[in-house]
């Protein structure tokens, strides 16, 4: 039977994400409610604007019920926002942010810059068993620590000739993936990060 | 291969992200404040809002640069700033502050009565506003990211929002209820591109993302446009020209999301106070209406 994979769609690019998990062999499935979740397989957090969604997720009471689901082994995978609203701590939150907190890493926000700062890129997709990909950032966070239990997945360089740094971009802890990039907005392609995690991460 | 900036993927990439969400016209860093903590995605930094030009008169132009700095410092989430339609040296000016978002809007005084900005020359994406489909379609082809459908600013009066939402969706509709033959007509009566117009008769909806604006005021309002087929919504003078705010703001957000369903509406529409006290569009004489700005 075909996995039904739920996406959060408090605000943010749900219908990439649709798109992507039906293209990837399983059923999509609009999550806005608690008793949303009682019917999915896995969940995944769109790209959007993370205070946004995490105040959302707050007024509608979904905060718990997900971080219970997630710490359950309800698998989830978040793009972009979604990553944030994953991570433990966030550095340049907003105000008081508040997260699910159940992935055990650090995340900076906005951490390649502005708009005007946003880019695409070639990222090598080895480590999941795909191909590369054109990964794009937009205003994009990275992960700045990691626990122990988080696997990097892909990494990319930041800064100038002098000084180069490696931030994580690709991240799995168990039953929870993380992107700093949106593997759900190419179109004409294969979404192998959908299809490692509706077939490995959520197996 | 190295990073790129400034692609198409890019810029309308950030809109995407936008979709379900409002944007909110702020005039200082107090108010920024007061939408992001309401649940913005974004905010609109400008020294007036619409309802002040219009009482105010004169010509309005682009901001102080350190008043949009000083958005920019107060809040975390995307600050979008507006330009005049065609003036492209305050386009420069923005993109140099690091605005995320450039509005080249009707609202200010047009600069040029001839051409929109060439949008393809900057980093930084552009919301450029529609009242129908082959305005739209020439934006996008300056090289627009993302489409607003407008309405009539400062009023509080949604019925012109409604009339181009509509007017925009129902011709996407009818393109793709065409005979292929049939669209190079249509591209010339929408005078717009054919390779835009084919596109949208096959895809069914504009090549970017579409937002509406102008006179949304409340959140049944922002429920309304929702419902007519737009990705999210900006609301200008309707917050802060309020009895309360920071209720009607987050009120306007919780609508938003949940547009589909009238008992959340109801529920977050009650106890929000004075709603702004508007004008009629009708009221306006035509030579004012700032939404037939554009060409």
């Amino acid at each position: 039977m075909k996995k039904r994979v739920g996406v959060l769609a408090l605000q943010g690019d749900v219908r990439e994400h649709s798109r992507a998990i039906q293209q990837s062999g399983a059923v999509s499935v609009s999550v806005k409610r608690q008793e949303d979740l009682a019917s999915i397989d896995a969940l995944i957090i769109p790209g959007g604007e993370s205070t946004t969604i995490g105040k959302l997720l707050r007024i509608f009471e979904l905060l718990d019920p997900l971080k219970k689901s997630i710490s359950e082994g309800l698998p989830v995978f978040g793009t972009c926002a979604g990553m944030i609203l994953l991570a433990k701590d966030v550095i340049d939150g907003s105000h008081g942010q508040e997260t699910i907190g159940t992935m055990d890493i650090t995340v900076r926000r906005n951490a390649f810059g502005r708009q005007v700062d946003s880019f695409e890129k070639s990222l090598d997709l080895s480590n999941i068993g795909a191909g590369s990909l054109t990964a794009v950032f937009i205003r994009a966070p990275w992960i700045e620590k990691q626990g122990s239990n988080v696997q990097a997945l892909a990494s990319v360089e930041s800064g100038n000739e002098s000084h180069r740094e490696s931030h994580v971009v690709l991240a799995r802890q168990d039953r929870q993936l993380a992107a700093s990039f949106h593997p759900e907005i190419l179109e004409g392609q294969r979404y192998e990060v959908h299809e490692y995690f509706i077939r490995e991460v959520a197996s | 291969m190295s990073e790129v900036t400034g692609t198409s993927r890019v810029k309308r990439g950030m809109a995407e992200m936008l979709k379900g969400g409002v944007i909110m016209d702020v005039v200082n860093a107090e108010q920024a404040k007061i939408a992001e903590d309401a649940g913005a995605v974004a905010v609109m930094a400008l020294e007036r809002v619409p309802a002040d030009i219009r009482a105010q008169g004169g010509v309005a132009r682009m901001s102080d640069p350190s008043m949009i700095e000083e958005i920019q410092r107060a809040v975390s989430i995307p600050v979008m700033a507006k330009a005049r339609i065609g003036h492209f040296a305050e386009a420069q000016i923005l993109q140099v502050l690091g605005v995320d978002y450039i509005d080249e809007s009707e609202v200010l005084t047009p600069a040029d009565y001839e051409n929109h900005i060439d949008k393809w020359n900057f980093t930084v994406p552009f919301v450029c506003g529609a009242t129908n489909l082959g305005e739209a379609l020439r934006r996008i082809n300056e090289g627009a990211a993302m489409i607003r459908s407008k309405g009539e600013a400062g009023t509080g009066d949604v019925s012109n929002a409604t009339t181009h939402i509509r007017k925009i969706t129902g011709e996407i509709r009818r393109l793709t209820s065409m005979r292929e033959d049939e669209l190079y007509v249509a591209a010339k009566e929408l005078q717009a591109p054919y390779a835009l117009v084919k596109e949208v008769a096959e895809t069914g909806k504009l090549p970017v993302v579409l937002f509406t604006a102008g006179g949304i005021a409340t959140p049944a309002d922002a429920s309304m446009m929702m419902q007519l087929g737009a990705d999210g919504v900006f609301i200008g003078s309707g917050i802060f020209k309020s009895g309360n705010p920071a209720e009607r703001a987050s009120a306007c957000v919780k609508a938003t999301t949940f547009f589909d369903d009238p008992k959340v509406v109801a529920q977050v529409s009650r106890g929000l106070g004075d709603a702004m006290v508007g004008i009629n569009v009708s009221d306006i004489p035509v030579p004012h209406r700032l939404a037939e700005r554009g060409w």
